[in-house]
């Protein structure tokens, strides 16, 4: 089978799954038993100064949508509510019995260089092969100065990570916050302070829903809720857009990616390296499902591997990312239809009516024989998918090239554009 | 043929008698209900409207139930049927809505409309409001023959339109065949009763019982006392067999015995033979067969004179009886009956098979031992012409054996509509009888001025 081994940053890994700092990283009992399980490596919860904080009870929502438990999940917890030395006592343990595995340890503390200074020599201590910088959480911490109150800041995020460089020789990754209008700059903070690695995405500040009877927003503390931190399969297309936008960034170039948000299962994997990620990291799957799920990871992402021919994981690491262009490179003469198959069609109408009430009234609705038939009106198709999207029936509408005879023209260079047209006045 | 008729009560366990009426399809609880919701696509121009004979707008109401939109889902289906709890538990759903679903064909498992439904309508049934305002009072007053589905719809609807309603029914009890007929594993607990109740609470609805058309008043009275009469009288009829013998003890009429037995205080009490034997190949075949097996009967066996798909039981419901150990023998006819002193000892059976489109006896014959034998070979509107026979008006015309009716159900006096199995226009169904009374009601008011508002 394929060679799952992961290096990332000079942290070696048996294979690239990691479970992200959170609750499965908690403490030995857990990370062991993620071990025995198989997960790569582990980003420790984070650690932060004595005493410890304290957490609320009910600290999670989530997200069902038609019967799905936890398509989105979200929690208002904190970092690490154990002692730092229990922590630090533990994770030197593990790394002893479980040399092999990546040892990453998760770190906030007050934005001053003496506190930094003194964690990572401690931590350093215990032989983890790594730090990874929390400038993400987005609530609580974010209040006391720390979390993602310094990873919105580029300049903070580019000091306190020349701090940690100067004060430790493990590798540093920088854990990004999705709280920011572009995630370029605090990479690109990330890289100028000299970091190794960055890790994204954290979670994402939310209101999962509203108690219509407490009248407050859950997870409801004692008659009141505070907005608390998106992640799970909702969040998984955001994070891989901001991982794409880092890979094809040529200011974030060579800085590698342990990749973030909503990966549940090899495929999401394999996406998310594809678009660069060279570790990936896995929180609220595990909380759903147990530590088990790594068995299908593993195992599928070795198969698709042998499968393609891909030897090794950098065989299609950033893979698509020569593919991932500006809206503005796209080829304007490439044409696509509807296509319906009436042997498969079940005659539901959606496509009909999703086509008519929002889109380019191209399905007509008929009776053929006594019988519902929608057909796509390829004059009046425009391509757009939509009814491909809403169809239920599995290969049912497919989009079909038209070929046109016409070759590739980007809006650049496209008449139709009013500033190409300046251009060439 | 030597053996005694053995006819006798208390062939179960006590315990038996509740687990073999209970509710024969448990409701769904709010999770079942949300996940069996997620699976209707929300159709445009659904095929399973198309299906259902009320029209109940099906993906609307449950996409409601996915919202937790009960209410909504429940007016939905009330405004269309106001016996959509009822229907929820009878209708023939698999050659109906659910027959037409589009997940039928797609993957052969449609949404289960018919329990969706019953969670809707049971919901709004077990809370206090009555979902429905009437218009103001029209000052006109209906009269209605009959409390069957086709009456109680008829009479709602006419209600909500600011009508007043006299019901006059025969039997000591509302409900029609829904009290007296479906099979009790179907409608338990008092069920029939509990949805007459809930849709008398919109007012103006007055039930007469005990009062029979033909004994105790007729057609010319209503037509005199009232401002327009609808019939839904159902068929008080059955057929018989025409074989010798045939008032011989431990022979029933299929649908007298099950009505026996939806009033029967205590079932442990019905006396039930252990080998029965059915004729027929409807849903009361299937009925009684069923009931009888749940009652103790040892062996039932049923006897359909053709073959499995020309029974009008449906798919579903001859396979549901075969669950339940009832043997169902296909192109045999009934040929003599065999007594010992005035009872019931055996009935003897000819093969049949089809000879150029017609069925034809072979010949051939086996005998069926029994203790009891029920017919349920179809009913009739009972003596013939009932309207006429007994001083109704002249002129109601009749289409066979059934009240003739135009697409609006008025039959042909102006003043006269009708509907439910009494007109057979359709088939035989709780929810078209639904349909047929609130059609009627419909073009009553339309008639009478489309009420006060
Ligand atoms: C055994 C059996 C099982 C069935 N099972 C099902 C089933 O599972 N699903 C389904 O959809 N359908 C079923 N049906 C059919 C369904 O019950 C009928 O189609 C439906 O009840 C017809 O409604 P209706 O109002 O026309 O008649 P009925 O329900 O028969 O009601 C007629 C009413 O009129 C009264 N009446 C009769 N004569 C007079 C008179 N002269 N004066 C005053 N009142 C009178 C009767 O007492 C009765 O209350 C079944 C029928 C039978 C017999
Ligand atoms: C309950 C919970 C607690 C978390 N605590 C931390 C934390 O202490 N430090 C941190 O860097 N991220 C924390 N995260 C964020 C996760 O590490 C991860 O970035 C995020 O959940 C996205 O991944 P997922 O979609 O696989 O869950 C937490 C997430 C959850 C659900
Ligand atoms: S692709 Fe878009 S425009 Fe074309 S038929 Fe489908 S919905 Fe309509
Ligand atoms: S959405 Fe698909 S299944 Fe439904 S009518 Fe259109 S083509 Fe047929
Ligand atoms: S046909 Fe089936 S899936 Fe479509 S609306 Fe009706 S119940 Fe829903």
């Amino acid at each position: 089978m394929a060679d799952l081994r992961c290096d990332i940053a000079g942290v070696k890994s048996p294979n690239p799954f990691w479970l992200a700092s959170a609750p499965p990283t908690d403490k030995e009992y857990n990370v062991v038993r993620a071990f025995k399980a198989g997960w790569g490596g582990v980003v420790w919860k984070t650690l932060g100064e004595d005493p410890p904080i304290v957490n609320v009870s009910s600290r999670y929502g989530a997200m069902s949508y038609n019967g799905t438990r936890m398509a989105g999940f979200n929690n208002i917890e904190l970092i690490t509510d154990r002692p730092l030395e229990v922590n630090l006592r533990e994770i030197k343990q593990v790394k002893r019995d479980w040399p092999d595995r990546a040892m990453v340890i998760s770190l906030m503390v007050p934005c001053e260089e003496e506190n930094w200074r003194a964690i990572l020599a401690r931590v350093e201590d215990t032989g983890a092969d790594a730090v990874e910088l929390n400038f993400g959480c987005p609530h609580g911490m974010s209040e006391r100065g720390m979390g993602s109150a310094v990873g919105q800041v580029p300049e903070y995020i580019e000091m306190v990570t020349r701090w940690c460089k100067a004060h430790t020789r493990m590798p540093v990754f920088v854990k990004l916050t999705p709280n920011v209008t572009s995630v370029l700059g605090p990479a690109r903070a990330a890289k100028a302070g000299g970091a190794d690695a960055v890790s994204l995405i954290n979670t994402i500040n939310s209101i999962m829903s509203v108690d219509l009877d407490v009248m407050a927003p859950t997870p409801v503390v004692g008659g009141k809720g505070t907005h608390g931190g998106y992640c799970g399969p909702a969040v998984k297309p955001i994070a891989m857009h901001m991982v794409a936008e880092i890979a094809r960034d040529p200011d974030c170039a060579g800085l590698p990616i342990s990749g973030i948000g909503g990966i549940a299962n090899w495929r999401d994997a394999a996406e998310f390296m594809t678009l660069g990620a060279g570790s990936v990291q896995v929180c609220t799957a595990a909380m759903h499902k147990g530590f088990k799920i790594v068995d299908d990871m593993i195992d599928g992402l070795g198969y698709w591997m042998d499968e393609k021919g891909y030897r090794s994981l950098d065989d299609f690491r950033a893979a698509a990312i020569p593919n991932v262009t500006d809206w503005q490179y796209l080829d304007m003469n490439y044409e696509i239809v509807a296509k319906i198959d009436q042997d498969l069609c079940i005659k539901c109408g959606l496509c009909h009516i999703a086509c008519e009430d929002t889109s380019h009234q191209a399905i007509a609705a008929g009776k053929a024989e006594g019988a519902r038939r929608y057909e796509v009106i390829d004059a009046e198709c425009v391509g757009c998918n939509l009814c491909m999207h809403v169809c239920p029936v599995e290969g049912c509408i497919t989009m079909v090239e038209v070929e046109n005879g016409k070759g590739y023209m980007n809006w650049k260079e496209d008449p139709r554009n009013p500033l190409s047209r300046k251009a060439a006045e | 043929m030597g053996n005694q008729p053995d006819i006798r009560a208390g062939r179960l366990p006590d315990s038996a008698y509740a687990e073999n009426f209970g509710d024969v399809h448990p409701p769904l609880d709010r999770k079942a209900a949300l996940v069996e919701a997620s699976r209707c696509y929300f159709c445009y121009d659904a095929p399973c409207i198309e299906a259902c004979p009320t029209g109940i707008d099906i993906p609307s109401f449950i996409r409601k139930i996915s919202t937790d939109n009960v209410r909504g889902a429940a007016q939905d289906i009330l405004e269309e049927n106001i016996l959509g709890g009822a229907c929820a538990r009878v209708c023939p759903t698999e050659v109906l809505c659910q027959q037409a679903c589009v997940r039928t064909a797609q993957e052969g498992k449609p949404v289960q409309i018919g329990l969706l439904q019953r969670y809707a309508t049971d919901a709004v049934m077990d809370s206090a409001v009555h979902p429905f305002t009437r218009a103001a009072p029209s000052g006109k007053r209906v009269a209605v023959v009959g409390a069957g589905p086709a009456g109680l719809a008829c009479a709602h609807r006419l209600a909500l339109r600011g009508h007043d309603v006299v019901i006059l029914e025969a039997r000591p009890k509302p409900g029609g065949l829904n009290e007296y007929g479906i099979a009790a594993y179907k409608v338990p607990d008092s069920f029939a009763q509990r949805e007459v109740g809930f849709l008398l609470a919109i007012g103006g609805i007055e039930i007469r019982n005990g009062q029979a058309l033909g004994r105790d008043f007729t057609l010319d009275d209503l037509r005199r006392d009232y401002d327009a009469v609808f019939l839904g009288m159902g068929l008080g009829g059955v057929r018989a067999l025409g074989l010798e013998g045939e008032e011989m003890e431990g022979i029933y009429n299929a649908v007298d015995f099950i009505a026996e037995l939806r009033q029967a205080a205590d079932l442990k009490a019905l006396a039930v033979g252990r080998e029965v034997v059915v004729i027929g190949g409807g849903n009361t075949a299937i009925d009684i067969a069923v009931q009888s097996k749940r009652l103790g009967a040892e062996d039932v066996t049923l006897v359909y004179r053709r073959g499995p798909e020309t029974m009008s039981a449906t798919h579903h419901e001859q396979a549901f009886a075969q669950t339940d150990s009832v043997k169902i023998k296909h192109w045999a006819q009934p040929h003599s009956l065999a007594g010992e002193d005035g009872r019931l000892t055996a009935v003897t059976f000819e093969y049949t098979r089809l000879e150029g489109g017609r069925l034809v006896g072979t010949g051939e014959t086996f005998t069926l031992p029994a203790d009891m034998l029920f017919k349920a070979i179809g009913q009739t509107m009972g003596p013939p012409n009932l309207l006429r026979a007994n001083g109704g008006s002249e002129g109601l015309e009749m289409a066979g054996e059934r009240i003739a009716v135009d697409a609006t159900r008025r039959s042909s006096l102006p003043d006269v509509w009708a509907g439910g199995d009494c007109i057979g226009i359709s088939e035989d169904l709780t929810v078209a009888a639904v349909q047929d009374g609130k059609l009627a009601a419909e073009a009553i008011d339309a008639w009478l001025g489309g009420g006060a508002t």
